[in-house]
């Protein structure tokens, strides 16, 4: 990849603002783990929908979805128990995506694949993206609440398990965003590292989000530009940057109480 | 013609099975508006699980009416924060400000109802003492102007002082008309402050006015061994 077109950028930017935003709440959320393995799942989807001769990323999406459907599903159940079915299940994913793929496609998948976008792909990536930053925006509050107790969410008239589902859905549309840019083993760092980065930094959680937004849109743009210049993956650029940002954020020290 | 008392919630053969273990079992009570009930019992023994039953945070069998209109300010026992999530009590306390469309004064009132400086808006929620946490979480649940409060173990860890804090604070609330489920292991609190005894135990429950329920009889076959509570007069009302 030698260049990259201004809708694409347009695209990469929206998508990294919608994972540093919906990445600081997975850090809240303390489902680092299952994010990860979330993003995994859309390989067996990318390859049903190969062998069905359809778009990879409707395969991708209908994957990621019903992953989505599953961990929320489980939720109920004990933290433990949950972790464990969303290892095993989503491990198997990827085991059975690989076996349905083979090698470029397979590579394409795992690492991302950029490619010249349709005007459809473009819209359809501009309306995730949007809704899933609407979302955050909109439901900042209920999802604080819901995050730091789901019960005193529930007494403040919150429909958690609504609230709960409506956040993976957006979860998984983010990751589907990334898929072109990232490929489903290396989204799930763009919006684990920018996060954890903004942790570190932030004072108040205005600051987070933005510091989490920013990281991930420097560490997609910047990475972006970087594996341009070096004909190299953007993804594996993208999450290196993004976790210099990380390793560099260790050096600060936060205010001890503030 | 007697007139029957309002209730603030109506509890009808509850139980709550988790796992393959009976929690709590067919479990009838009422609470009149604006009384203290004080929840007791041994560790283990449902206190918490029943308070999120009572809020529909877990599945249950029989019924849970609460009066019409009800506004609940619940206050859970802890919250397993990690200590450098950068949310601050103002992030805390203004989003449920917003949420209940409340105005932003509202926020430096229930500060001031709680006992507690504005500095605390700054501060990260996870660096707080257990004291201090608390009562932030007593002044969210007081941002949406509650008409019951469900406060579980809310003294637990905290020093002498702000235990007489906390203590005044549901004493004025308790004066403004706010019906109190409180759960607590300090049977003195339970006795200066409660107007009904609700005592949980794997064999046993009851229900009563204190002068009735604590009984050095009746506590040890709640708690399964002798309770040490003298219990006097005075303390009664």
């Amino acid at each position: 990849m030698t260049s990259i077109s201004a809708s694409s950028l347009a695209l990469s930017a929206a998508m990294a603002v919608a994972a540093g935003l919906i990445g600081s709440f997975a850090l809240m959320r303390r489902m680092t783990l299952a994010a990860d393995a979330l993003s995994h799942v859309a390989v067996p989807g990318i390859g049903v929908a190969i062998l069905l001769r359809v778009h990879p990323l409707a395969g991708a999406v209908v994957a990621l979805v019903a992953g989505a459907v599953l961990i929320w599903a489980l939720e109920s159940r004990t933290r433990l128990a949950t972790e464990t079915i969303i290892g095993v299940v989503f491990s198997a994913a990827l085991a059975v995506g690989a076996l349905l793929t083979t090698g470029e496609e397979l590579m394409d998948a795992l690492f991302g694949a950029p490619s010249t976008l349709s005007l459809v792909e473009l819209v359809a990536g501009f309306v995730g993206a949007g809704s899933v930053i609407l979302f955050v925006l909109l439901a900042r509050d209920r999802l604080i609440l819901m995050f730091v107790s789901s019960d005193i969410a529930r007494t403040a008239g919150i429909n958690v398990r609504r609230l709960s589902l409506l956040y993976l859905l957006a979860f998984a549309v983010t990751v589907a965003l990334g898929l072109r840019f990232l490929g489903a083993l290396l989204m799930g760092s763009l919006m684990i590292i920018p996060p954890a980065t903004a942790r570190r930094l932030a004072r108040n959680l205005a600051s987070m989000l933005a510091i989490s937004v920013a990281v991930a849109l420097i560490a997609t743009l910047f990475g972006e530009w970087v594996a341009a210049r070096l004909n190299r993956e953007s993804g594996p650029m993208i999450v290196s940057v993004a976790a210099v940002c990380f390793f560099l954020s260790l050096a600060s020290r936060r205010a001890p109480g503030v | 013609m007697p007139v029957k008392t309002a209730n603030a919630v109506e509890v009808d053969h509850l139980s709550v099975r988790l796992g393959d273990v009976d929690i709590l079992r067919d479990l009838s009570f009422s609470v009149p508006l604006a009384s203290s009930v004080a929840v007791i019992g041994p560790n283990g023994s449902g206190k918490t699980v029943l308070f999120r039953a009572l809020i529909g945070a877990i599945p249950h069998t029989g019924s849970v009416r609460w009066a019409p209109g009800t506004r609940i300010g619940y206050v859970p026992q802890k919250l397993d924060l990690e200590r450098d999530l950068p949310v601050t009590g103002r992030d805390f306390l203004l989003a449920r400000a917003r949420l209940a469309s409340a105005p932003p004064s509202a926020i430096e009132r229930a500060l001031t109802r709680v006992g507690l400086a504005p500095d605390i808006l700054g501060k990260l929620v996870g660096t707080l003492s257990g004291g201090q946490f608390q009562r932030l979480l007593m002044a969210l649940a007081l941002l949406a102007d509650p008409t019951v409060l469900l406060l579980d173990e809310p003294t637990a860890g905290v020093d002498e002082p702000g235990q007489e804090r906390w203590n005044d604070t549901v004493r004025r609330l308790q004066t403004e008309g706010v019906t109190v489920l409180l759960i607590s292991h300090d049977l003195s609190v339970v006795m200066r402050f409660a107007t009904t005894v609700l005592c949980l135990s794997r064999d046993h429950t009851c229900f009563g006015i204190p002068r009735q329920v604590l009984t050095p009889e009746i506590l040890a076959q709640v708690y399964g061994e002798p309770v040490g509570l003298f219990v006097h007069d005075e303390h009664l009302r």
